[in-house]
């Protein structure tokens, strides 16, 4: 463990636009940092250096001529290989989409280009999203920067291990059950999924169209509300787009701990954390309170049902959504078939990996006749329940908190025979999802020199008291400062 | 609930438009049981005038109806594993 040297995103950002160093400078810097980081990590699927350097070139431009440049000005940022880009490759993590080049641009990545952020490449991912390890990859599983024999956490894998390296000061993935907090946890980084509805899905590879989210991985909570303010916002290409004003997040930052209210559901914590992780998290409850902050006894009663409601309503999403994979428009077709039927069949056996097989029956069984009303239909009233005990349990505090995992970054396959154990590592992050609320994963602590996170969630649309709980608390602990020793 | 045998998971594949190997139908088959019977714990809940919740976001939000510029189909079809004169083409879909 090394104290972090390393700028971040805002500050590059400040220094691009007052030139005291070029947003080429800045480019360079880190695609050779991911040259010589990468064959150690495998974090990325596609580095896009050409690309990079000419828009850099071009912020450089902007900001010699006057003109005003974004609050991401010259900022590198690595992108989930599920947000496409016009004319760069998209796999998301599956042989099905090998060589797949999109003919558009998503909406988040438009944002951030139009800030001022330099695209430095995609990043490695669970194929689908679907995984909590990066191991479900049909390319090759991403290492933890903490430690090379560990998992990086899933599905974004990729993207928290390259902002943990220093590859980019920001990156972004996507959250349907826990994909950006847990990864963040696992690696040591600040990850954020916003309310369902407050980041356009335009152009992000669908899994569970209720509870997919974009957001962002950074090491400061500044940052994350940095990046929230620039991705946040209305697309009319989405129609789960929310219209929802974005507020100043400056306030927020600045308000500090003194009478936050934090609500813990210490029943729902009781089983299956390891020790060590809980003590960081008390830790951490302490740290607030000595700044003023209130801790108060929660329940969330049905939380308990998560993650067997998110595996029937995510599954059944997913079967529809992966649908389209069938070779006839895109990606990859196995054409052995003797007529339409066997291409579909054999396309698909081919090019989806045993996960996403697994969650395509697995959908498809509790959509079909006999079992849709007993599962599908059942588990979209537990979510209807869940979301209720969120919104009773904020009415006494303003965010609730909970470790982020319940064990910090585990060993290269170590669940992958069983895909219940992987299924339970979301146990504290697939109820926002479900809920649709706000969550933000704080690194707070290391066990046996692997990061702990810390996970605040707070009302929908309520993304300033996350970062107001989370900047305070790095404004009181140093862990956010922690980078691994990378050679 | 009914255990998941290799022949449900035949039967759901086939819905799916997934070929499987025999090996595939038997792990899936023990996985998905597992996984189904954790899920038992839903059955027990009282769920009597309880809404399903279908979607996070209240009723998305409609723009206006005007025509507009949709992707290019040559970039488009340049995707296509064959596409021949402006179409996809597949292989045959009846008879044979």
């Amino acid at each position: 463990m090394t104290p972090d040297a390393r700028p971040t995103a805002a500050d590059i950002a400040r220094r691009v636009r007052k030139r005291e160093v070029s947003a080429v400078e800045v480019a360079r810097e880190h695609l050779d940092r991911i040259g010589r980081l990468e064959p150690k990590l495998d974090a990325f699927l596609h580095v896009t250096a050409e690309r990079a350097m000419e828009h850099a070139r071009a912020v450089d431009a902007a900001v010699a001529a006057g003109k005003t440049t974004g609050p991401l000005a010259g900022v590198p940022v690595a992108i989930k290989d599920l947000l496409d880009i016009e004319g760069v490759p998209t796999t998301c993590g599956s042989r099905i989409l090998e060589g797949y080049r999109p003919p558009f641009t998503a909406g988040v990545v438009e944002r951030l280009e139009a800030a001022g952020a330099i695209v430095v490449g995609k990043t490695n991912m669970d194929e689908f999203a679907m995984g909590s390890s990066t191991e479900n990859s049909a390319y090759k599983p991403t290492r933890n920067p903490w430690d090379p024999s560990r998992v990086p956490g899933g599905s974004s894998g990729g993207s928290a291990a390259a902002v943990a390296a220093g590859m980019a000061p920001l990156a972004l993935g996507s959250d349907t059950g826990g994909s950006i907090r847990q990864p963040a946890a696992l690696c040591g980084v600040v990850g954020l999924k916003p309310t369902y509805g407050r980041v356009s899905r335009y152009g992000l590879v669908a899994f569970a169209s209720s509870l997919d989210q974009v957001g962002p991985f950074t090491r400061t909570v500044e940052d994350a509300a940095l990046a929230a303010s620039v991705l946040f916002g209305r697309d009319e290409r989405d129609a789960t787009s929310s219209d929802q004003a974005v507020p100043d997040f400056s306030p927020a930052l600045l308000a500090g701990a003194k009478g936050l209210r934090i609500g813990v559901p210490w029943s729902f914590l009781e089983k299956g954390v390891d020790a060590p992780v809980l003590e960081a998290f008390r830790e951490a409850l302490s740290a607030l309170e000595s700044a003023g902050a209130r801790v108060v006894d929660i329940a969330l009663p049905h939380a308990g049902h998560a993650i067997a409601t998110y595996y029937i309503v995510a599954t059944a999403e997913a079967s529809s959504n992966l649908a389209r994979y069938d070779g006839v428009r895109y990606g990859l077709r196995v054409d052995a078939g003797r007529d339409l039927r066997e291409t579909y069949g054999k396309t698909r056996d081919r090019g989806f990996g045993p996960e996403v097989k697994r969650r395509i029956i697995l959908g498809t069984f509790v959509l079909s006749s006999g079992y849709y009303d007993a599962y599908y239909v059942r588990a979209q009233k537990v979510r209807t329940l869940i979301r209720r005990d969120f919104e009773q349990a904020l009415e006494s505090c303003d965010v609730v908190a909970t470790p982020t995992t319940p064990s910090p970054a585990f060993r290269f396959g170590e669940k992958t025979a069983d895909p219940l154990a992987m299924y339970l590592a979301d146990i504290f992050t697939v109820p926002a999802n479900l809920a649709g609320i706000p969550g933000l994963s704080v690194p707070c602590g290391f066990a046996d020199g692997l990061p702990i996170g810390l996970q605040l969630l707070a009302r929908a649309f309520d993304e300033s008291a996350l970062f107001r709980a989370g900047h305070a608390y790095q404004g009181l602990t140093a862990h956010h400062r922690a980078a691994p020793v990378m050679a | 609930m009914p255990r998941v045998t290799p022949d449900t998971v035949e039967h759901v594949a086939r819905l799916a438009h997934l070929s499987l190997t025999a090996e595939e139908r038997a792990t899936f088959a023990r996985q998905l049981d597992d996984v189904l019977a954790y899920a038992e714990s839903i059955q027990a809940l009282d769920t009597s005038g309880v809404e399903p919740m279908s979607h996070a976001s209240g009723a998305g939000l409609l723009r206006q109806d005007q025509p507009q510029p949709s992707l290019d189909r040559e970039k488009v079809l340049s995707e296509a594993p064959d596409a021949d004169r402006g179409l996809f083409r597949v292989p045959r879909v009846l008879g044979g």
